[in-house]
């Protein structure tokens, strides 16, 4: 099951406007990829993760995720370095090691690990709901707020047909393995999930249809914008103008 | 209104699959206002496919339909009719597709054309009926199988239909479930034409028994179904009867009783027939 562990709490940031969060989020993701100062990259760093502290969350569960992220960096740090021509920084046998590809592994690191943070301090501690709600009134076209509302809807759904059609294969005695039956059996599951997933879209269809759908969507969020979330906005604009100016005001990164 | 008013008038309807064989045909089926109809059939007989006809979901092949006096031929009809007919689906996953409980509710009153406030209204008042109180906020998907069945329920209901049609509504319920369906529906001053595999859930809260058979409906006493009540291990739970062999082991007393609601019953048809 997809579970939401931040979404709820009590913290300051949790009680912010989910309009402001996720257009400040949108800002501050945006300056921090097209950063390349390592003292911009640091400082966004250090803000993500005072974020993340304000808003309360499971750390434990943090962890997790910050690990499968930097899990996949870990493989950008074994290439890049390697492959990455320029300046020679040292050199491990016959292997050279360039300083650009150094430089160009660390940047990424920073960036991914700020933005992702600032992503769990920010976004994820909304329910998906108002995310969808959020980003409606931010003026995201309709039709992609709600297949995004309609995608977290209906991968519970899936997933409990997927587990479905797989423990009728386990319980006839499958067992998976590196052999032509397991790929062939997978096969099938997969098949059966998009004819169903197509079946169960046509009769949401039909539900909709009889409930009068003529192709509009209601939201029926409100959403306050209280004294906090101005003070929030005002902060995070002074912030990200510092950002962008230590960017611009330094030299070349390397 | 009009207590036996003609609502739903089906002539010669025929249907089948693209490609499948002949599901409906010929089939001639009147629902009346008041009516409470329970259609038991085996699977694959038609019984979802005659609700879908009645909703335009699926056009027949041949016949004649006539919904609320007017002729239902394209969308635009239909459009009409599913503003004053309720289906509730099978699955209530397929008629739960918002993220809120609150926000599916309201999604039939505001496609009616309510302001957003009096949908609102609404939907939190099909909830309290329903005794769903508080479950406003609660996320769709986890709810348990008979919350969301009583939720599918709500959102059909908040449309303030005038005819209710129900495809299996206790299938997968536990029996408090159950009961409260039982309670609800016989509350509801609605009509109703419900299909289930229930006898004893249908005997309580249905006038006529109908069924189907080669593509047609039939009047329950033709096929010789009849209520009647009796006593044994398990009885709660829905199950069949091999009729000629439980007559035999009925005692000769208790005959004569199941014979009079028997009575009973094809009266009652009878008077729906008629009306």
């Amino acid at each position: 099951m997809i579970s939401e562990p931040f979404a709820i709490g009590s913290s300051i940031v949790h009680q912010l406007d989910p309009r402001i969060r996720v257009g400040f989020t949108i800002l501050y993701a945006f300056v921090i990829a097209l950063a390349y100062q390592f003292s911009v990259l640091i400082a966004a760093l250090m803000l993500s993760t005072i974020l993340v502290v304000i808003s309360q969350v499971n750390i434990k569960e943090v962890f997790k995720r910050i690990g499968m992220v930097n899990a996949l960096i870990f493989l950008l740090w074994l290439v890049l370095p390697f492959t990455f021509p320029g300046e020679v920084l040292t050199r491990i046998g016959p292997f050279a090691i360039y300083r650009p590809g150094v430089m160009f592994a660390a940047q990424i690191t920073l960036k991914s690990n700020a933005i992702l943070l600032a992503f769990i301090a920010l976004i994820a501690t909304m329910p998906f709901a108002t995310l969808g709600h959020a980003l409606h009134r931010l003026r995201v076209p309709q039709k992609i707020v709600h297949l995004l509302l309609m995608t977290y809807r209906y991968i519970f759904v899936i997933e409990q047909e997927y587990k479905r059609l797989l423990r009728a294969a386990k319980i006839r005695g499958f067992q998976p393995g590196t052999n032509i039956n397991t790929y062939r059996t997978f096969a099938y599951v997969i098949g059966m999930l998009f004819v169903r997933s197509a079946a169960r879209a046509e009769r949401v269809h039909q539900a909709m249809l009889c409930r009068g759908f003529k192709g509009k969507f209601y939201n029926l969020q409100e959403f306050k914008t209280g004294m906090g979330s101005w003070l929030f906005s005002i902060i995070m604009t002074v912030l990200i103008i510092g950002l962008i100016v230590m960017e611009v005001s330094k030299g070349k990164a390397f | 209104m009009n207590k036996n008013e003609l609502l739903i008038n089906f002539e010669g309807i025929s249907f089948n699959y693209p490609g499948g064989i002949q599901v409906l045909s010929n089939l001639d089926f009147h629902f009346h206002r008041g009516d409470r109809i329970g259609l038991i059939a085996p699977n694959g007989s038609g019984k979802t496919t005659l609700l879908h006809l009645i909703m335009g979901l699926l056009k027949p092949c041949t016949g004649r339909i006539e919904i609320f006096g007017k002729p239902a031929k394209d969308e635009k009809d239909f459009a009409d009719v599913r503003r004053r007919i309720g289906l509730l689906f099978q699955d209530a996953d397929d008629q739960l597709f918002s993220p809120t409980v609150l926000e599916d509710v309201a999604f039939g009153p505001l496609n009616l054309g309510k302001p957003k406030n009096e949908a609102i209204q609404i939907a939190q008042q099909t909830l309290a009926f329903l005794g769903l109180d508080g479950f406003e906020n609660r996320i769709t998907f986890k709810l348990s199988g008979g919350e969301k069945r009583l939720v599918s329920l709500a959102t059909v209901l908040a449309m303030q239909p005038e005819i209710l049609l129900l495809d299996e509504p206790i299938n997968g319920l536990d029996m408090k479930t159950k009961a409260r369906l039982k309670e609800i529906l016989s509350s509801i001053n609605l009509s109703y034409l419900l299909i289930s595999h229930d006898f004893d859930f249908l005997a309580e809260i249905v006038d006529a028994t109908y069924t189907m058979q080669d593509g047609k409906i039939l009047l329950d006493k033709e096929l010789h179904l009849h209520e009647h009540v009796h006593a044994h291990e398990l009885g709660t739970y829905p199950h069949q009867h091999d009729m000629s062999e439980e007559r035999k082991n009925i005692p000769v007393g208790n005959r004569q009783k199941t014979d009079d609601r028997r009575q009973e019953t094809n009266n009652s048809n009878q008077k729906s027939e008629t009306s």
